[in-house]
């Protein structure tokens, strides 16, 4: 049903952005999705907001997304580089109004 | 309990790589066959992820316990093998590993500490915890001349100047530790904040209003300086002010992530960064090593604690004819043999 789908764009290093179609009614995350779509997520805790590893930045989209969470900003303030942006995609549960969405991951260099 | 030795030149039966949950059970079936045991850790303390990522957290899948903190868990882990008397090397990373003409092996840490042994088990989770490290240029120039990520041993800063970076909890105790310690301690926060441990961040806050340490907020460290070794940060705050700050120590707290390391380099048959082995001792393709717990992959394969233990038992059989020369383990209940000694 193309009720229920939306696309993710992922920025890549190069500028270039790659759109990522994501459902909204499977309760996923988006660091569900960006592991899922082979992106290199190591997502060490499985979604705790535990270990950053899942680090994104919402480049373009809804101003709320832009808005780390608590426990996020525990997380995130313990990481050496962080923007204004910065978001740990698994608490961010995939939903209608984030379709358009730009994401940068850096959680990059925690990829060996 | 399991405390780091200082010994640079180790023998033993089992070389267990990893003190995670799984490398530390490993030793309590190798003990139960009579087998000795070393473990090395790059973290300077036992545990693996469960001391590392989640000290606080419940797990509800161990046997037996229907809920049990994950430090807890290893605090337990730590009295059970107690009996068979492991020694260990923790805060080492193993960087090389060598098999000898007589089929034994040798380990090499990156401090040069060797261990020659039988068999070599690899528990190494998910890799080494490795440092976060912050965008500073010659940073890796200055590594080990002044620059330090982990604490292994505080007193090596005893009436030192430091500068630490960092926002976390780890950052705030040992801002709070070393400022008794050091002879002046500059805390350098990204944030204006502290999310840490209410606690701890008020404690810091108060040393910095009494000008015990010094604290910069809403600031980075953004270059280092040096001539061979490290001699000064310079500290750029938000604003674009910068100050420098002579320091004997650099010690950036910006937490740990697992990557893979020196593992890959072992001609081990991988996998998607895991160790391919045979569900039926958990040997991998070079006899006398053994790769147990999340480090594995195996048709069907689960990273769970439970599974890790599990292949502990069947690698201790099979390892115990490398260890022995040949003979086969006799099978035993522990009830039947009481309370286990080495
Ligand atoms: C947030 C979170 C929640 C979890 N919840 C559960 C749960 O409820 N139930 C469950 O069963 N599992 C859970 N897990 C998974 C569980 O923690 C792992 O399965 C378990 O830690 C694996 O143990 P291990 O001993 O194989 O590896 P680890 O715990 O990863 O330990 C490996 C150790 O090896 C060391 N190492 C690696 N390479 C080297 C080297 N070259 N030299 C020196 N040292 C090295 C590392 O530093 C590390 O300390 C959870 C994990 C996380 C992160
Ligand atoms: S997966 Fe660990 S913080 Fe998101």
């Amino acid at each position: 049903m193309a009720d229920d789908l939306i696309t993710i764009f992922v920025e890549e290093e190069s500028g270039e952005k790659r759109a990522i179609e994501a459902p909204t009614d499977m309760q996923l995350s988006l660091m569900e999705l960006l592991k899922a779509s082979d992106y290199p997520v190591q997502a060490t805790c499985g979604g705790m907001a535990l270990c950053a590893t899942c680090h994104v930045e919402v480049v373009e989209g809804d101003d709320s997304y832009k808005e780390a969470t608590d426990p996020e900003l525990d997380m995130l303030d313990t990481l050496p580089e962080v923007t204004d942006a910065s978001r740990l995609a698994c608490q961010m549960r995939l939903a209608d109004d984030m379709d358009g969405m730009v994401v940068r991951i850096l959680a990059k260099e925690e990829c060996s | 309990m399991v405390q780091s030795i200082e010994d640079k030149r180790v023998e033993t039966d089992i070389c267990t790589i990893g003190a995670g949950p799984v490398g530390l059970f490993a030793v309590f079936e190798a003990g139960l066959l009579k087998m000795r045991c070393h473990l090395i850790d790059a973290l300077p303390q036992i545990g693996g992820q469960l001391s590392e990522i989640y000290p606080k957290k419940p797990i509800y899948d161990i046997p037996g316990y229907p809920d049990i903190l994950a430090q807890d868990l290893v605090n337990n882990l730590e009295q059970q093998i107690a009996p068979f008397h492991p020694t260990a090397t923790l805060g080492e990373r193993v960087e090389e590993l060598d098999r000898l003409e007589d089929d034994s092996f040798r380990l090499q840490t990156n401090e040069g500490t060797e261990v020659f042994c039988k068999v070599v088990v690899i528990a190494g989770g998910l890799g080494c915890f490795e440092p976060r490290k912050p965008a500073v240029e010659n940073l890796e120039q200055y590594e080990g001349k002044g620059i330090a990520y982990i604490i292994k041993n505080p007193e090596k800063f005893r009436g030192k100047k430091l500068v630490l970076a960092g926002g976390g909890d780890s950052a705030l105790d040992w801002t709070l530790y070393l400022s008794e310690l050091a002879e002046e301690v500059t805390l350098v926060h990204r944030g204006s904040t502290f999310r840490g441990a209410p606690d701890s961040a008020e404690k810091v806050m108060s040393l910095a209003d009494q000008k015990k340490i010094n604290l910069q907020l809403n600031a980075n460290v953004t270059a280092i300086q040096g001539n061979g070794m490290l001699n000064a940060c310079v500290i750029t705050d938000k604003a674009k002010n910068s100050v420098t700050v002579d320091t004997d120590y650099f010690i950036p707290l910006f937490g740990l992530s697992p990557k893979l390391g020196p593992i890959a380099d072992w001609n081990l048959n991988l996998d998607r960064n895991a160790i391919v082995v045979n569900t039926e001792d958990y040997s991998t393709n070079v006899p006398g090593i053994y790769a147990i717990g999340d480090i594995n992959t195996y048709p069907g394969k689960l990273k769970l604690i439970l599974c890790g233990f599990h292949e502990a038992a069947l690698m201790s059989h099979s390892a115990y004819r490398i260890v022995s020369g040949g003979k086969k383990p006799s099978f035993k209940y522990t009830t039947v043999n009481g309370a286990p000694t080495m």
